[in-house]
Formats: C-alpha cells, sequence, structure tokens
C-alpha cells in the first residue's frame, strides 16, 4: 500500500498546521499528528478510495483530540513561537496576534475547532460537519458564535464569565 | 436580479469564508453597503481569519520531521522510542541471569546486535539531537570516543556507497561503552552503525544478518571490536554498505 503513504504523507503539513492551532506547542502537536498517522494506517482499509482522504484524516485527528483533550491546558494553547516568528517581519500584526491567541485559549473546544477549520484550514462547511460528526446548522451557529466571541474578547469587550459558586 | 431572500447571519458567515454563489454574494454586498454594524463585524471576521492564516501559515512550510515520515513505522517507532530504556534494563538483568553457564561468545553476538537496533530505533528517528557529536567536528568526535572506548575508534566514510557522516554518540555498551555513528544519504535515509568494544580476544568472524521489525541488521566481530549496521533498507543493499563499511576498516 506503498501509494496510500504517499497520499498520506502529502496532508501531513495542514494535518501539523491544524493540530499546532489545537494544542499550541510543537511536541505535543505533532505526537497529536503522529497519534493520528498511526489509526489512519492501522485503519487504510475504511479509507474508501477516491473520498477526501483530508476530510477523513481531520476526522480520526478530531476524534483523537476530543478524547485527548482533557490533558491539554487551554492556557498553553499556541506557544509564543508562530507569533515570535511574525513579530519579526510584522510587527504591528504580533500584538493582534497575542490577543488572538488568549481570546482563542478562552474559547470553548467545541467553538474553537469550528473557527479554525473553516477560518484557518478553509474548509468547506459540510465539510466541517462531516470531520465533526454535526449536523450543517450546528456548524453554522458555533462558528457565529464562536467569531463573535472572539471578536469581543480582542476588543476587550467582553468581560470575564463569572460563575456563580454554590 | 434580486432574490429578495433576507440577508441572514449565515450569509454573513459565508460571505467571510468566500462560500457563497456570485449571484448570492452580490445580495450580501448591497446588503452591506447600507448596514454599517454588519460590515464592521464582517470586516472583523476576515481579519480574524488573515490573522490566522498569518499566524499559522508558516507551519506549512516546516519541513516535516523524519518520524511522521514513517506512517507504517510509527507504531514501533514510538513504542521502541518510549520502552527501549526500560527494555534495555530489563533485557540486560535478564541477559545477566542467562550468561551463566552459557556460551560467552553466542552472547556478545545477540547483545551486540540488540544493543545496536535498540540504539537505533531510539536515536534515528530524533529530528533535534540525532546525534551528540556533529559530524563537522569528526576530529572531535574521534578523539572523544576513542578516549572514552579506551580504543582508537573512528568512522568510516561511505561516500562512495551514497551516505555521508551526521555525527556519533556514545552509549553504554555490555562491560564497556560503545559508539554509535549516524549516516544518512541524500533522500535522510538513515543508517547507523554501532561499534562496541567489548569483545576482547574475539576472533575474526562472518557477517551475520538478523531483522527486527523493519530494521535488518549485519554485525561481525573484527579484531575485538563488534560492529553492527543498522537500517531499514533491504537487505541486499545494506549489505553493500557493510561491506564496503568492512573495507573501509580495514584499510
Amino acid at each position: 500500500m506503498d501509494d496510500f503513504k504517499e497520499l498520506i504523507v502529502e496532508h501531513i503539513p495542514r494535518l501539523r498546521r491544524y493540530a499546532r492551532s489545537l494544542v499550541g506547542n510543537r511536541v505535543p502537536a505533532d505526537d497529536l499528528v503522529q497519534d493520528t498517522l498511526e489509526r489512519s494506517w492501522a485503519r487504510q482499509h475504511l479509507w474508501r478510495r477516491g473520498s477526501d482522504l483530508r476530510a477523513w484524516l481531520f476526522t480520526i485527528m478530531h476524534n483523537i483530540y476530543v478524547n485527548q483533550r482533557r490533558q491539554y491546558q487551554p492556557a498553553a494553547m499556541l506557544d509564543d513561537d508562530a507569533v515570535e516568528a511574525t513579530a519579526n517581519t510584522r510587527p504591528e500584526s504580533a500584538m493582534e496576534m497575542r490577543d488572538l491567541v488568549k481570546a482563542l485559549a478562552q474559547l470553548v473546544p467545541e467553538y474553537r475547532e469550528v473557527v479554525l477549520l473553516v477560518g484557518l484550514e478553509q474548509m468547506r462547511y459540510e465539510d466541517v460537519a462531516e470531520i465533526l460528526d454535526v449536523p450543517l446548522g450546528t456548524v453554522m451557529s458555533r462558528l457565529s458564535r464562536g467569531r463573535a466571541r472572539l471578536r469581543a474578547l480582542m476588543s476587550g469587550e467582553a468581560q470575564p464569565v463569572l460563575r456563580r459558586v454554590k | 436580479m434580486n432574490s429578495n431572500r433576507p440577508i441572514e447571519e449565515n450569509d454573513l458567515q459565508a460571505y467571510v469564508d468566500s462560500q457563497l454563489d456570485p449571484a448570492r454574494r452580490a445580495e450580501v454586498e448591497s446588503h452591506l453597503a447600507v448596514h454599517p454594524e454588519d460590515a464592521k463585524r464582517v470586516q472583523a471576521y476576515q481579519h480574524q481569519n488573515e490573522l490566522l492564516g498569518a499566524m499559522l501559515g508558516p507551519v506549512l512550510e516546516e519541513s516535516v520531521p523524519w518520524s511522521l515520515r514513517r506512517p507504517e513505522f510509527l507504531r514501533w517507532s514510538r513504542g521502541l522510542r518510549y520502552g527501549a530504556m526500560a527494555a534495555a534494563l530489563v533485557l540486560a538483568v535478564m541477559l545477566g541471569w542467562y550468561i551463566r553457564g552459557t556460551q560467552q561468545e553466542e552472547l556478545i553476538y545477540t547483545t551486540l546486535a540488540q544493543q545496536a537496533v535498540m540504539a537505533h530505533v531510539v536515536y534515528v528517528p530524533e529530528v533535534q539531537h540525532p546525534v551528540e557529536v556533529r559530524a563537522d567536528q569528526e576530529e572531535h568526535l574521534t578523539k572523544w570516543l576513542s578516549k572514552r572506548l579506551g580504543t582508537p575508534v573512528h568512522a568510516p566514510h561511505l561516500g562512495t556507497v551514497g551516505y555521508e557522516l551526521v555525527g556519533g554518540r556514545l552509549l553504554p555498551g555490555r562491560e564497556k561503552p560503545a559508539a554509535q555513528f549516524m549516516y544518512q544519504d541524500a533522500r535522510g535515509q538513515r543508517l547507523t552503525l554501532y561499534i562496541s568494544a567489548d569483545s576482547k580476544d574475539g576472533k575474526e568472524t562472518a557477517f551475520r544478518y538478523a531483522r527486527e521489525g523493519d530494521v535488518s541488521v549485519f554485525y561481525w566481530i573484527d579484531a575485538s571490536y563488534g560492529y553492527a549496521l543498522s537500517g531499514e533498507i533491504d537487505r541486499e543493499r545494506l549489505l553493500a554498505v557493510a561491506e564496503t563499511v568492512y573495507h573501509e576498516l580495514n584499510r
């Protein structure tokens, strides 16, 4: 199945980018990619030849992420490396990026995934619905709320949500 | 022509993401022209997308770590990477018991191959620190390893068979330290040569071949050194390299 391997390898950069956006640091992100590749390799017979391999791989990554989510610290979302790298070339964006990173970390994971799959990975809404295994309407409402929340957080409008302690 | 369908939230989102057909897109544009609040919001969302792209785009340009490019090898490599140290310990203890009454020479042999393969799978997937001393400091590498092994060692040159030295590292051997040299070809395929000075009174022996998972290893004893050449390439090709190593070392 060497050509399956070649097909997969082509998608690794995008899987790494999405993993990085979900968990931040390179090492745990690449571990997530590695888990995804392992599982896809073991289940390659389940992939329907000719169907969208990218969506299939992202589905696997999403499922692993959901199961492992507890071990990731939202605060550690996106280390500063990526921001630092652009700070040198586009200093004016660096501040905004830092704000965005902080805001993303405060989104609930369900919103964050939709915002990232659509905004970063430029996926079609239908594909996102398939990957996350939710109805299209759910994707749209998460997208709308996620973006509104990000915007509010970035402009400093959002007050921290205080939880009532009983 | 206007479809007279009201512009909804989903239309605005889809406008941001360029997921509207041209007709609807035009309708949204006319809507935005007279709804400045929506226009501001759409602009903010578009900017979010731009920032995400700028922030994480560079990840796509990063070279993919060697270890991720081998999906068929992953399960095994990771298991070994994390388990190798523990396994080596368990193995050492078990072999320690086994050694009593067993043929010393045979043991030297199997230990040689096992330790070499283990060191191979532990360090070959390393991206950041595959070696302790890089090939650009070869003289220092040779001096240091010779000193620690207590006998002169050097890295054979394998350029003729397409492999360049990456560097080397010091490893624990059976009784004495051992050395590992790592080589890489133009495609990034790596081989390791494990040299142990344990085989005190070893006589020269023929090449032996073993296979552990994907890793093939040729090993032999020559003039008190044990050698093991490991790689994930087919037997014939590995043999050709092993012969070059042997030839280079005996010049």
